[in-house]
């Protein structure tokens, strides 16, 4: 995940392009300072100015932005402060979400992972190319096509009916499942690629030595494979749980107005009514601290399970 | 040999596997399904017909989905084909320049765009076009896709470069070849695999993204998942399912391509390796 791991190779043809590596990565450089990094920046400058009514913002020094995320100071903002519960209780359905989400999906992927490593190897390159067929389709269409499955009155709900299973129609359109659903139906194949390429990678013996000192299997796979494929784990958990926190469609789509998300919360600032772009901002700074907290739990995480012990 | 996969066997996995695809690929027949539903309502349906499918090239929307899948092939083209270059120039760097002060940083750099939420790059984005005052339009979401197109291209590209061992480019140097030659006719064609995939991999990320497109898009410059979605908010309409279905055939042909690009080995067509590297 860090991009650290890529290995420099050294000798003759290194010294030969090592002249031109600095002009190789120009292009790089120009195009990523300039719309990625420098707009973050930017980002974070524009979470302190002042808003301006209807979009955009005044060039002036502001707390407000993050004095509304966390504090209510009444309607004319000259009463005592309380604590502001409305945008945290957003952030904290978000992580929540995205918690059961990625739950979800381990449940989902780590056996179907593990399933797939322990093919033959001719037919493991279909198994793979199952789970991964999904992940090329349009994002926005997979959700629609969830909307459409889930309906009230859709084929789900029919053929149940049909069937006897139900007698009234589930009602999973604008509920939590259905956003839980819609996450864990856009990011399971991260889920299952990097856990499928750790237990690929597993060595078996471990297993056949654990059984023959008589533990059994789930045994096994707690003590024995689940130590050793435990990166493979953290990855997958990331690469699920990350995009799901600040995701917009499948809360939008399938979650209704009662199951606002961060995303919603953010897109609403700018393409909304609402209208305020240094508390977007805002909004979005906090989000991207969460990530980086995250995503530095778990390279500690990854370093600890690197090291013997 | 049976007790060795005795070992390795859990019961019920399997079934959590057919559930997993069960899961993963329902939503997506059903919708295909039903894009041949000859009814006016997405809940009745009324035998098989195309006629949704010549609605959406004749029918009343289809001026507005012909321009959004204009700039959408456009974008995706020519920002998959811009940010596949850089990522080859990167890649040569990175892998195969040795070691240097700037190498870490760049590293980052690229992997920047993945690393931050889209949403997140989203109002980065948008608040540095609005602060340079550059109108929102066409441009302005190639810029972004090109941007955020380079991970995605230089990660496939970057996996095949250090598979390649550097012997064959000094092979070349030691007869006499220059940098520029040794690079263009040893190392680029053993590349060709996976500037295949980074290519395919950019092309279908621009193609996918809703929400930097969103964020960035002026009033009235559409690609085809703002336009869906625009339409979808009134409720999801017969017509959309069939471009869908369209859409979903586009990405399974890119699929099979990038799978059969990641399987061919060319290293071994007319130049020996050694595969302990």
């Amino acid at each position: 995940m860090a991009g650290g791991g890529v290995h420099a190779s050294s000798g003759p043809v290194a010294e030969t392009y090592a002249r031109a590596r600095h002009q190789l990565l120009i292009p790089a450089w120009a195009v990523l300072l300039i719309f990625v990094a420098v707009p973050v920046a930017m980002m974070l400058i524009y979470s302190f100015l002042t808003k301006e009514f209807r979009g955009g913002v005044i060039w002036e020094f502001s707390l407000a932005a993050y004095d509304q995320f966390f504090f209510d100071r009444g309607l004319f903002g000259d009463e005592p402060p309380k604590f502001e519960w409305t945008y945290v209780t957003i952030f904290w359905r978000s992580i929540w979400q995205a918690g059961l989400a990625t739950i979800l999906s381990l449940l989902i992927g780590f056996p179907t992972a593990y399933f797939i490593a322990t093919r033959p190897e001719k037919t493991r390159a279909i198994w793979l190319f199952l789970v991964t067929i999904p992940y090329w389709v349009n994002l926005l269409i997979r959700t629609v096509s969830m909307k459409f499955l889930l309906r009230d009155q859709g084929p789900m709900n029919d053929a149940l009916l049909a069937l006897g299973v139900l007698e009234e129609p589930l009602r999973i359109i604008n509920t939590n499942l259905a956003v839980q659903l819609g996450l864990f139906y856009s990011y399971l194949p991260f889920m299952v690629l990097p856990i499928y390429a750790a237990v690929e990678r597993y060595n078996f013996t471990y297993s056949e030595a654990a059984a023959d000192l008589y533990a059994s299997k789930w045994a096994t796979l707690r003590r024995v494979v689940l130590p050793v494929v435990k990166p493979g784990v953290i990855a997958g958990c990331i690469l699920v749980f990350v995009p799901s926190l600040g995701a917009f469609l499948a809360p939008d789509l399938l979650g209704g107005a009662k199951n606002f998300m961060i995303g919603s919360l953010i897109e609403e600032q700018f393409k909304g009514n609402a209208g305020n772009w240094p508390f977007g901002a805002a909004a979005s700074m906090i989000l991207l601290t969460l990530v980086i907290i995250v995503l530095l739990i778990s390279t500690t995480q990854q370093r600890k399970t690197r090291e013997p012990g | 040999m049976s007790a060795k996969t005795d070992v390795k066997a859990y019961r019920g996995f399997f079934t959590v596997t057919l559930i997993c695809l069960f899961v993963l690929y329902a939503p997506l027949i059903v919708v295909t399904v039903y894009s041949f539903n000859d009814s006016l309502s997405i809940t009745v349906w009324q035998g098989v017909s195309l006629r949704w499918y010549a609605d959406v090239f004749t029918g009343v929307e289809s001026a507005k989905f012909k321009t959004a899948a204009f700039n959408s092939f456009s974008i995706a083209l020519i920002a998959a084909t811009v940010s596949t270059l850089i990522a080859i120039a990167s890649a040569t760097a990175l892998v195969r320049a040795g070691r240097f002060r700037l190498r870490l940083p760049s590293m980052g750099l690229i992997m920047l765009p993945i690393m931050v939420p889209e949403i997140v790059l989203a109002v980065a984005t948008l608040i540095f076009f609005n602060s340079i005052g550059f109108t929102r339009g066409y441009l302005t979401i190639l810029v972004a896709h090109i941007s955020f197109c380079i991970p995605f291209a230089f990660l496939p590209i970057q996996a095949r470069m250090q598979g390649i061992e550097d012997t064959y480019e000094q092979a070349a140097m030691d007869l006499y070849a220059s940098r520029a030659q040794a690079f263009r006719r040893v190392l680029l064609p053993l590349m060709v695999p996976g500037i295949i995939s980074g290519f395919l991999l950019a092309f279908i990320v621009s193609l996918d993204d809703f929400i930097i497109t969103n964020f960035v898009k002026g009033a009235g410059v559409e690609t085809l998942p703002t336009a869906i979605f625009g339409s979808v908010k009134q409720g999801i309409k017969p017509n959309i399912m069939a471009i869908s279905t369209m859409l979903l055939a586009v990405s399974v042909i890119f699929v099979a391509v990038s799978y059969l690009a990641a399987k061919w080995d060319n290293t071994k067509s007319h130049l020996k390796t050694d595969p302990a590297r």
